[in-house]
């Protein structure tokens, strides 16, 4: 098992440089001389100098990558142009709301998603079957801004039941926290709910109709038992494995999200950041998606080898 | 079991069936794909001739006729400078639809041939292609098409390549898996021994196998290509105004939600209908072109 997850991680390291030089060619994809952009209205030629000496912009590419990589390496993943912050401060401050905001979308998707595959699979070919997967093609094909608008016009301005934007964390006051998230929660866990729902109906359908399954039957075990303990426990390891690689549909999702709830967390400040021109971090805010992404697609391979016996020899 | 083989009856001529015509007859046993195909028919039909169907000018400001609810003179109602709802979501349907189609047909034109070489060629190509697909993999989708439109610039030209350059990855890998389980094939090695050149054998003998898993892959990605260029356009990274899109509709709907909600409902649901309708198409082609299905 060792050599498995040694020869993941190895398998990574290629895949990690060409993340960092993806997110480091950004900044060229600029048109013009990227100095003067980050200058703005400056134009001092000294400011524009120093500029260029500061961030190696004066230096061959392949020079300005090892300095920046080196910086990414050591924690400093740059300055905000806009905040005078750096970024990895604003990223720590900002990670947490998104987190928990994710958090709270994967336990809505797993509740509905799971509890509905496993339902459509049990009632294969009856019309609670047709129900269940209607409602998953509509949760997927629903763009999650719509819905947010939508669910604000219900619950906040017409009916009033819960603030239309805005934070307010656990830590202060736990049930406003939850008044002010379980909306953009239920926008984003929605989509996921829907690609759940799919997996867990095809792999509980391969589960029923397995020989163990058969066999539960035969020793006249309650339907109750042979799904809940028998199909159920096996049909879901790879669907909990594929809900830790949609964390990275939830932070894309969280973008948008986020902007319609106004929400101060990773999101909005990528959407921020587009628009003041913070070339810094927008590349930081992808560099962070994009090694939590693989840190948790290496997590799931892990988990994966863990409960599967066959793997681990 | 007899292992003879039995000739069909008399009466019923042996027909070959071609693949397209096959796939045909199972498509058109899915009536809720061949419902998604007719409404796209549609869709496609009020992109092309929206001069000619949309009641008023998309664009033209009314300061008479601000937030109007729909009525008989305005079927959507109106938005908050008095433009007419219904023109400009017909004439939003050119910039989603023409979105989706290009964005897939850029990530098809890279993708493709990447996936080919890789898959024939093997060894470190190979290697080097793959793991910059799956590095371009590991950025969350719309979160690396809103750094590359926001690094583009604004627009909806730049909105297409944006989607289109991180929807590649997904036709990278697919055209790779195919091309390595195909090249193995015998008509592919008999291919190989009568001295047909790697591009010939790539064009003529491994792609048109590749093409049926493609063309399901093509299907959804429009789907999700769809909700991006509407995404980007609603954080203004796409069409710019006053041009009309889904999107940006919805951007501005979103601040008049107290009293014109109307403005949010029509956008909402032509994307919702469009990209329903390109997600069942595809699951039904999927299922047409499965060669296991019957």
């Amino acid at each position: 098992m060792f050599t498995l997850i040694s020869k993941r991680l190895i398998q990574l390291l290629p895949t990690v440089f060409f993340v960092s030089v993806i997110i480091f060619s950004l900044q060229h994809l600029l048109p013009g001389d990227p100095a003067m952009i980050m200058a703005g209205e400056d134009n001092d030629p000294a400011v524009i100098a120093q500029i260029r000496a500061q961030y190696h912009l004066d230096q061959p590419i392949p020079v300005q990558y090892l300095f920046w990589i080196k910086g990414v390496l050591s924690g400093n993943l740059g300055e905000s142009m806009r905040l005078k912050v750096a970024v990895s401060e604003l990223v720590t401050t900002k990670l947490p709301v998104t987190l928990q905001l994710a958090v709270m979308a994967m336990i809505i998707a797993l509740v509905i998603g799971v509890g509905l595959g496993i339902l459509s699979a049990v009632y294969k070919g009856r019309a609670l079957d047709s129900l269940v997967n209607v409602l998953g093609l509509i949760g997927i094909s629903t763009p999650n801004f719509w819905l947010g608008i939508m669910l604000i016009f219900l619950f906040s301005v017409e009916l009033g039941w819960l603030p239309a934007s805005g934070y307010v964390s656990p830590f202060e006051d736990f049930w406003q926290s939850m008044r002010t998230t379980i909306m953009p929660a239920f926008v984003l866990g929605n989509a996921i709910a829907g690609v759940l729902m799919r997996h867990t109906r095809g792999a509980m359908l391969q589960a029923l109709s397995s020989d163990y399954v058969r066999t539960a039957r035969a020793k006249g075990l309650l339907e109750r038992v042979v799904v809940i303990k028998h199909a159920m426990r096996n049909a879901l390891t790879p669907v909990i494995t594929l809900g830790a690689l949609e964390f990275g549909t939830l932070l894309s999702g969280a973008v948008l999200t986020e902007q319609i709830f106004t929400i101060p967390g990773f999101g909005k400040l990528i959407v921020d950041a587009v628009f003041n021109r913070d070339y810094a971090v927008v590349q930081g805010v992808v560099l962070v998606t994009a090694s939590t992404y693989i840190l948790l697609n290496l997590l799931a391979d892990i988990g994966y080898i863990l409960v599967n016996p066959r793997l681990r020899d | 079991m007899s292992m003879q083989a039995s000739s069909p009856p008399a009466s019923t001529p042996l027909t070959l069936e071609s693949p397209g015509a096959r796939a045909w007859r199972r498509l058109k046993a899915r009536p809720s794909a061949l419902v998604a195909l007719g409404v796209i028919v549609l869709l496609i039909a009020m992109a092309v001739f929206a001069p000619l169907i949309a009641p008023y000018d998309p664009i033209k400001q009314n300061y008479l006729l601000v937030r109007k609810a729909p009525s008989w003179l305005h079927w959507m109602g109106t938005d908050e400078v008095g433009r007419d709802l219904l023109a400009r979501v017909i004439w939003g349907a050119r910039a989603s639809l023409s979105a989706g189609v290009i964005s897939v047909g850029i990530a098809l034109l890279i993708g493709v041939p990447l996936g080919l070489i890789a898959g024939y060629r093997g060894g470190w190509t190979d290697a080097l292609i793959s793991r910059f697909t799956d590095a371009m993999l590991a950025c969350p989708f719309l979160i690396l098409a809103i750094a590359l439109a926001a690094f583009l610039g604004p627009s909806l030209g730049n909105a297409m390549i944006a989607i289109g350059i991180t929807a590649t990855p997904i036709f990278v890998r697919l055209t790779r898996g195919q091309t390595l389980a195909i090249k193995t094939e015998d008509y592919i090695e008999a291919a190989r021994a009568v001295g047909n050149p790697v591009h010939r054998i790539a064009l003529r003998h491994i792609l048109p196998n590749v093409l049926p898993s493609l063309l399901v892959q093509a299907t959804l990605t429009v789907a999700t290509a769809i909700i991006a260029e509407a995404s980007l356009s609603f954080l203004g990274l796409g069409q710019q105004p006053p041009l009309p899109s889904w999107g940006s509709m919805l951007n501005a709907a979103q601040r008049f939600l107290t009293n014109a909600p109307w403005m949010a409902v029509w956008p909402g649901l032509a994307i919702f209908v469009s990209v329903i309708c390109f997600n069942l198409l595809g699951d039904g082609l999927r299922d047409a072109l499965d060669p296991r299905s019957k």
